[in-house]
């Protein structure tokens, strides 16, 4: 398949040249889009109303804690769950009843990958491309060699990265439009987790279509176009890391010549500690302006300010998840 | 001791996790011994009846290779647990090595036997906990044999003898897979070790009857666990002495184990691992090309041991007719029909055991379909472009073209031994068909399995339940009086009794519908159902 660079991204941005996959062709921007997805097992609500929607062409962050839903999203997305209500629509199909035809055009790594003990891990690659409709041989040379995998070994005898990086291999080698990957790094150590980001990287710029589950943040911040946060079953933010950022609060520091002033009465200022001439506090972006001049009339004798992390908006949301 | 801390926790976790599988089958060898038993002493009421019996099977070599000698043609129980002493004690054999492996290498296989090693338990605890699960396992079903085998009026000293014996040689079993379990990566890999074991022992056993004469084996039979228990020779002069021989055996190996144990790293093996292809070969391109690779191994080793059961049984029935040389045996056998019906009616006998186990094989098999989704090998097929009904079907026809072989196997081998002794073909197909006609009952064995897949996954296992009941109700229905229409639910109630009965097709035709219809609900049960990774 020629990756034809003249294809510009949907957004006009251009940086990345983007693939002619068919769902483009078709004018269609949305890879996958689930509204109001409930799925329950038993008594538990394993999801409670999903909203998600990811774009052509994007690396689409989906983070969560533990337990927060993310590998049943996946599943239902593969038409491996039914659910209960909801509409799941993935590359404009649904992801229930038009399940084969549209495996044919995408990948999945499951988080825990589970191999048939007595093959060795080139035959699952073959197998596990094959009946998804073929592989190309040249990467999956390529991606054996990066990978640093032994594909003559039998795959009881792989480490839980092995055996990762065999699905991921199988996954990459396939020339499909959507990846959907389950917390594929969990298993591997930091240099093909580096690795593996330049991978992502590449695939974006193939035009490729990427939902990557984490539950580590930096991860989904190194690669992700957009991000969404879930958190027991239901999406909690969306957006860009900018628009995310926004809900954030920068952190102020600072050495004054005399006790502040006011600060109190500030809207936007959060967490303020004042402790003679030293100050430390939370502020919201808006809050920004009037907190320096603030500062300013007390006389700054030194200042640092850490700039907005989703860090903490991260962790805002994983509190009392568990 | 520290190295035996938590023992006695993970003794009690194996007995939680056994309490159903290992009271039942427990009953099912004790009832097999005892009902045996309890048959025979009602079958051969006096001693000549029973030297006439014991003498057709001293008399018949592949009986003798088969079953064992007979010590003392006048005891009643010596003829009453013959069949116990060589197929049943194997069975137990593979029973001892099942729990044994289950506690052990699968543990440490699937990474559950790690997270208790890390918590408070010594290095030795997982294998000497297998093994008291099993020595206590294998002990209560002595006990309880000899307890009931006295009850039905034999001898109590020889039953005593005959469920040391049988204890004897589960736990003889249980310390060689102790010892397969060091050596091998896979759970899968020691079973079949280990079992290969015994099928060496039993054929060591075999020649070693079978070569000697009835003052004792050659002595090939003194290299066999199986051969121990039998020269202990229970109800036939009760050589405890040779109890020491077992004792002796297990402490070694079992010494062998703990050895080999502390000499290799969690979750290592001794024998090493083979490097394979470094690619899948054309044929592995589908879910079929995958459910045949997964089985065919299996399925190889099924049939030999087919192949061989299948030339002693075709052997044996050309025999039969020559070996009752008394008028009063002549005359019942013309009463009955000839030498041709007796060798009939056995014929019919021995494949209906064999579509018994083809229909214990078809369960396994299609209880694959459950492994792999539980396992979470499902998942990786399905997420490929892979229809539900396809990646079913191709178990399923596994489990078909195994069950045909398997039946074609023991039936061509059958046949043709048969003939060969006979000097004449003229019976062949006749042999052979008589071994195909189970075949719609063993699927519906199948496709129950299927549709329990398919509309209750957690439960698959019920399959085996109707299997067993089956079982007893086809082998066992006259001798404990079971009403006649508990007959009518086996599928194999419904199979004509090749060669000897005429066929007729209606039952067998509709059964083949049966088994289809079940396969179809199975399917349609897990095309709407959301995947069950357990």
């Amino acid at each position: 398949m020629p990756h034809a660079a003249e294809y510009a991204r949907p957004g006009g941005v251009g940086r990345r040249p983007l693939g002619p996959t068919a769902s483009y062709r078709y004018g269609m921007s949305t890879a996958i889009e689930m509204s109001g997805v409930v799925k329950t097992f038993g008594t538990t609500r394993a999801l409670d109303g999903l909203d998600l929607s990811v774009e052509v062409g994007e690396v689409h962050g989906f983070l969560g804690p533990n337990g927060a839903g993310k590998t049943t999203a996946l599943r239902v997305l593969l038409g491996l769950l039914r659910a209960d209500t909801g509409r799941v629509s993935v590359l404009g199909g649904d992801a229930w009843s038009d399940a084969v035809s549209l495996h044919r055009r995408l990948a999945y790594v499951p988080g825990d990958v589970a191999l048939w003990p007595g093959l060795t891990g080139g035959e699952v690659i073959d197998l596990l491309g094959r009946v998804r409709g073929g592989l190309d041989a040249k990467r999956r040379a390529v991606l054996l060699e990066r990978f640093d995998l032994d594909p003559t070994k039998k795959t009881r005898a792989y480490s839980k990265g092995n055996r990762q990086k065999v699905a991921l291999v199988a996954a990459l080698a396939s020339d499909v439009e959507l990846l959907l990957l389950d917390e594929p790094t969990s298993g591997l150590d930091p240099l093909m987790e580096a690795m593996f980001r330049g991978i992502v990287d590449e695939e974006r710029d193939r035009g490729r279509t990427v939902l990557l589950s984490s539950h580590i943040l930096a991860e989904a911040e190194a690669l992700s176009d957009r991000v969404s946060i879930i958190r027991a079953g239901r999406v909690v933010e969306a957006g860009t890391l900018a628009q995310l950022r926004h809900l954030t609060r920068t952190s102020i520091t600072a050495e004054l010549r005399h006790p502040p002033d006011g600060l109190v009465r500030l809207p936007g200022v959060h967490d303020l500690v004042v402790n003679g001439t030293r100050v430390s506090c939370q502020v919201d972006d808006a809050a920004i302006d009037a907190v320096l001049h603030a500062l300013g009339s007390a006389g700054v004798v030194s200042l640092t300010s850490q700039p907005p992390t989703l860090e903490e908006l991260f962790l805002r949301h994983y509190e009392g998840a568990s | 001791m520290s190295e035996l801390t938590g023992t006695w926790a993970l003794t009690r976790l194996a007995l939680r996790r056994d309490r159903i599988v290992l009271p039942a089958w427990s009953a099912v060898f004790v009832l097999f011994n005892v009902s045996a038993a309890s048959a025979t002493v009602g079958l051969y009421p006096y001693v000549g009846s029973r030297a006439e019996a014991a003498s057709a099977i001293n008399d018949i070599p592949s009986l003798v290779a088969l079953y064992g000698r007979i010590y003392d043609p006048t005891s009643l129980g010596a003829l009453a647990t013959i069949k116990s002493t060589s197929l049943v004690a194997a069975m137990l054999a593979v029973f001892a090595v099942m729990l044994v492996v289950r506690h052990t290498r699968a543990e440490e296989e699937n990474g559950r036997l790690e997270l208790l090693g890390a918590a408070v338990v010594g290095r030795r605890a997982a294998l000497t906990a297998a093994l008291l699960v099993a020595a206590g396992t294998m002990v209560v079903i002595g006990v309880v044999t000899a307890l009931g085998q006295t009850a039905v009026g034999l001898p109590a000293a020889g039953s005593w003898a005959f469920g040391l014996e049988m204890a004897g040689v589960g736990l003889c079993f249980a310390a060689v897979a102790a010892v397969a379990a060091q050596l091998t990566v896979s759970a899968r890999a020691a079973t079949g070790l280990a079992l290969t074991v015994l099928a060496v022992a039993y054929v060591l056993r075999a020649v070693g009857d079978s070569s000697g004469d009835a003052a004792g084996p050659a002595f090939w039979s003194w290299l066999s666990p199986i051969g121990w228990g039998q020269q202990v020779r229970a109800y036939a002069g009760d050589r405890w002495a040779v109890l020491l021989l077992p004792v002796a055996f297990c402490a070694l190996a079992v010494g062998a184990a703990y050895a080999l144990a502390s000499r290799r790293d969690l979750g290592a093996g001794l024998l090493p691992d083979r490097a394979g292809p470094a690619g899948a070969s054309p044929r592995l391109s589908s879910p079929l090309g995958l459910a045949w690779r997964l089985q065919r191994g299996a399925l190889l080793g099924w049939a030999v041991g087919y192949a061989l059961l299948g030339l002693i049984m075709g052997n044996i029935s050309a025999d039969l007719g020559s070996v009752f040389d008394s008028p009063q045996a002549a005359e019942l056998i013309t009463r009955l029909g000839g030498t041709a019906a007796l060798t009939d009616a056995y014929l019919a006998l021995v494949l209906s055991v064999s579509a018994f186990v083809t229909g214990a094989y078809g369960v396994s098999t299609a209880m694959r379909l459950r492994g792999e989704e539980a396992g979470g090998r499902a998942e990786p097929m399905l997420a490929g472009a892979v229809s539900r009904t396809r990646w079913l079907a191709s178990h399923v026809l596994v489990a078909v073209a195994g069950t045909t072989l398997l039946q074609t196997v023991i039936g061509v081998t059958a046949a043709a031994s048969y003939s060969l002794q006979l000097g004449s073909w003229d019976r062949f197909g006749a042999v052979l068909g008589a071994a195909l006609v189970w075949l719609p009952a063993v699927w519906v064995l199948a496709g129950l399995t299927v549709a329990l897949f398919g509309l209750a996954p957690r439960v698959v296992a019920l399959a085996w339940a109707a299997l067993v009941g089956f079982v007893l109700v086809e082998e066992l229905g006259a001798l404990l009086s079971l009403p006649s229409w508990t007959r009518e639910l086996s599928p194999f109630g419904h199979v004509p009794k090749l060669p000897g009965a005429d066929m007729v097709w209606t039952p067998v035709l509709v059964l083949a519908v049966v088994a289809a219809a079940l396969v179809l609900i199975g399917d349609g049960g897990f095309r709407r159902r959301d995947l069950d990774t357990a």
